[in-house]
């Protein structure tokens, strides 16, 4: 995928509103282990408005998953949230006790799963899947639904997500990787959310089902106005989908800004070898790759993390870690090179 | 009439075609599979059965005759006269191969044959009367120790556990390491011997005859408790540590971050997602306990003078019956058969994965 076809396929007429639908400031999560504290996930700030698709990349390790689940708060131990605050729907998730959390899960943040290949519990039919969530999320005042009434529930999300209503009777290991995505999307959209974080929902599939998993998430996203976290590192994927695009590297945010322009015109050094790095249909070229390795989050420099790779490395950047910056326009940095053209 | 010929023509080979496919329909079928394996193990097993002693060399009748002989320090004149009148009463002076079709045909009828040392006693009797005391007291305390075991497993392979659990299931399970029958030595001296609590043996008091009174239901429940106990303590554990290996290796599954994602109740997901698929190993393990209860116990039985099939495997082999010892080792392959047999039959509705399609 080129820089230029994935402008083109940039979606028309996109419903962005100016609600903010999830607010993350300073946000990081840390793992405590013998050998120190690794910075997962590092001081990280965004705004998510209602009915944006805002994809989060960067290479594996960056924190991007341990931000997703983080901001769901199904860190595991080691891990914990260390500072920052996630405001969803008015409410810092943060500080919801655990029973008010697992009610907000699923009804207001809902997760679409990695592969979504054992997302699913082998031992149990998809229909009642959907309806375990359904469940316990019922108003205590309102009464329980009739079976039939469950089961039309069922059919409607299945019919929803593109699958025929009798995959409810089904096992998980009957059903396609495809299948099981749609499925797993289905029980994402059980309690109309208005914010789906999906995980790299595409991994391991081949590209015609991934387009058309794609598709499908879009068309929900749009029927519920609600927003969309799509984590992953597959570019040409994030380029045709997202509106807006965030880049992580070493469990920082360094680039944030609307899809189109941070790919015709990246600003953070990273971004810019990450865009390069993609293999072009239009012309031959050797293939480039970024030198060096990100470094280890547990030994993070004194100075920008991504100095020793950076091309445009100067003095700065081994004395202070770069600050984000606001270049105007929905667009942010945190590099060095951008200081001077800050606005607030 | 060429109408008719043609018609009965087609139909005839379609009706063959139909049969046919009933029967290998029915051949097919994983359960009728899983049956005739079943047969065929049993068959096995008791082909080998029959074959090892006769290739022995030895002589169980004449054995037995001169042991008494020796015993009651007679001449031993008339003595090859007797063993072969008994050898003839039992069989064993025909050819090999009619002895093997006997053997054959009565396992097929269930029957075991005369017992030496009790004769005239059959060991279907014999067997069957042991059995109801091993399955009664073994088989209840086996699922009795299963079904605590895991879920003391299962709560302990929980991470959100009230702490204190650990402390208290944990020392329970250190019983596990010591032998059941220096578990039901111990028990026997404490609440037997010294309280006196207890009765010190058998499975019923001695002087009474087994009926359906309540009074011997009460003695027999009494008799059976240290044993029971005996068996419990020392395999909760056995049942607990498997349970919670495999409730914390589901911690790591998918399925499980999913579940906490989709907002479920810790309820739900401990019961329906967590134990539900931690479980499935531990039938497997069931099965096979429960498949080998009867011989499991030998020395449980044989400590406690508890009348079960151990005990006259136990006293067969003292008396070198080779009927009553043969008898018992084809009741143990029928056990083992068959609970591998049920386990295959049942696993599937368990194991929704390994079902297996009849297309």
């Amino acid at each position: 995928m080129s820089t230029e076809q994935a402008i083109q396929t940039y979606r028309e007429g996109a419903r962005i509103t100016d609600v903010d639908a999830l607010v993350i400031e300073g946000f990081s999560v840390y793992y405590e282990t013998d050998a120190g504290t690794v910075k997962a996930c590092d001081d990280v700030t965004f705004t998510l408005k209602q009915g944006e698709r805002f994809a989060l990349v960067g290479e594996s390790g960056s924190g991007k998953t341990t931000l997703a689940m983080g901001l769901m708060r199904l860190t595991r131990p080691p891990g914990h949230i260390a500072s920052g605050s996630v405001t969803l729907n008015g409410r810092d998730v943060t500080k919801l006790s655990d029973s008010e959390m697992r009610k907000t899960r699923l009804s207001e943040l809902a997760l679409v799963p990695q592969g979504a290949m054992n997302s699913l519990n082998p031992v149990m039919r998809i229909g009642r899947q959907i309806i375990d969530g359904i469940l316990d999320h019922l108003d205590e005042d309102a009464g329980v639904p009739t079976k039939d009434e469950l089961q039309e529930t069922v059919r409607d999300l299945l019919i929803r997500v593109g699958l025929r209503p009798g995959v409810a009777r089904l096992h998980p290991h009957e059903l396609s990787g495809g299948m099981k995505q749609r499925v797993a999307m289905a029980i994402g959209i059980s309690l109309q959310p208005n914010l789906i974080i999906a995980d790299e929902p595409t991994s391991a599939l081949d590209v015609v089902v991934q387009r058309q998993i794609m598709q499908t998430l879009g068309r929900l996203q749009e029927g519920l106005d609600a927003s969309i976290m799509l984590v992953g590192h597959d570019m040409g994927l994030v380029a045709q989908f997202a509106d807006t695009i965030g880049v992580m590297y070493a469990g920082k945010l360094v680039e944030v800004g609307p899809v189109e322009e941070v790919f015709s015109e990246p600003k953070h050094p990273y971004t810019t070898l990450l865009i390069r790095s993609l293999p072009s249909l239009q012309e031959k070229r050797e293939f480039l790759g970024i030198p060096g390795l990100p470094p280890q989050l547990i030994h993070l420099p004194q100075g920008c993390a991504f100095a020793d790779r950076c091309p445009s490395r100067f003095e700065k950047c081994d004395e202070s870690i770069p600050q984000m910056i606001n270049l105007g326009g929905r667009r942010k940095t945190a590099c060095h090179l951008y200081e001077g053209e800050g606005q607030s | 009439m060429t109408e008719q010929t043609q018609a009965v023509e087609n139909s005839s080979p379609s009706i063959g075609v139909s049969i046919f496919r009933i029967i290998s329909g029915v051949l097919g079928h994983f359960v009728v599979k899983r049956f005739l394996f079943f047969l065929f193990v049993v068959w096995l097993a008791s082909t080998v059965i029959f074959i090892i002693p006769r290739l022995s060399g030895q002589d169980p009748v004449k054995e037995k005759l001169l042991l008494e002989a020796q015993r009651g320090g007679a001449m031993q004149t008339g003595l090859d006269a007797m063993a072969k009148s008994y050898q003839k009463r039992f069989g064993l002076d025909q050819p090999m191969w009619v002895q093997y079709t006997n053997f054959v045909t009565d396992l097929a009828k269930l029957n075991l044959g005369v017992s030496i040392a009790f004769f005239p006693r059959t060991v279907n009797d014999i067997v069957f009367e042991s059995l109801m005391w091993t399955l009664g007291l073994m088989g209840t305390v086996t699922i009795l120790a299963f079904i605590l075991g895991t879920l003391a497993g299962a709560i302990l392979g929980w991470p959100r556990k009230p702490g204190w659990l650990q402390y208290v299931f944990m020392p329970l399970l250190t019983l596990s390491a010591i032998p059941q029958y220096l578990l039901g030595m111990i028990l026997i001296f404490a609440f037997a011997f010294k309280l006196g609590w207890l009765p010190l043996f058998g499975g019923y008091a001695p002087a009474t005859m087994p009926n359906l009174s309540f009074s011997f239901i009460v003695e027999v429940l009494r008799h059976a408790i240290l044993p029971a106990f005996a068996i419990i303590f020392s395999s909760i554990g056995f049942w607990a540590i498997g349970m919670r290996g495999m409730m914390i290796n589901t911690q790591g599954e998918d399925y499980m971050i999913q579940a906490d994602a989709k907002g479920l109740k810790g309820s739900r997901i401990f019961m329906r997602y967590a134990v539900r698929n931690a479980l499935l190993p531990q039938v497997t393990g069931l099965a096979l306990v429960m498949g080998t209860i009867i011989t499991g116990q030998v020395l449980v039985e044989r400590v406690f003078s508890y009348p079960g099939v151990g005990d006259i495997l136990f006293q067969a082999i003292r008396l070198s019956d080779f009927f009553v010892i043969r008898g018992i080792v084809i009741v143990i392959v029928l056990g083992i058969a068959g609970a591998t047999f049920l386990l295959d039959v049942l696993y599937p509705l368990l194991d929704p994965r390994i079902r297996v399609r009849n297309s």
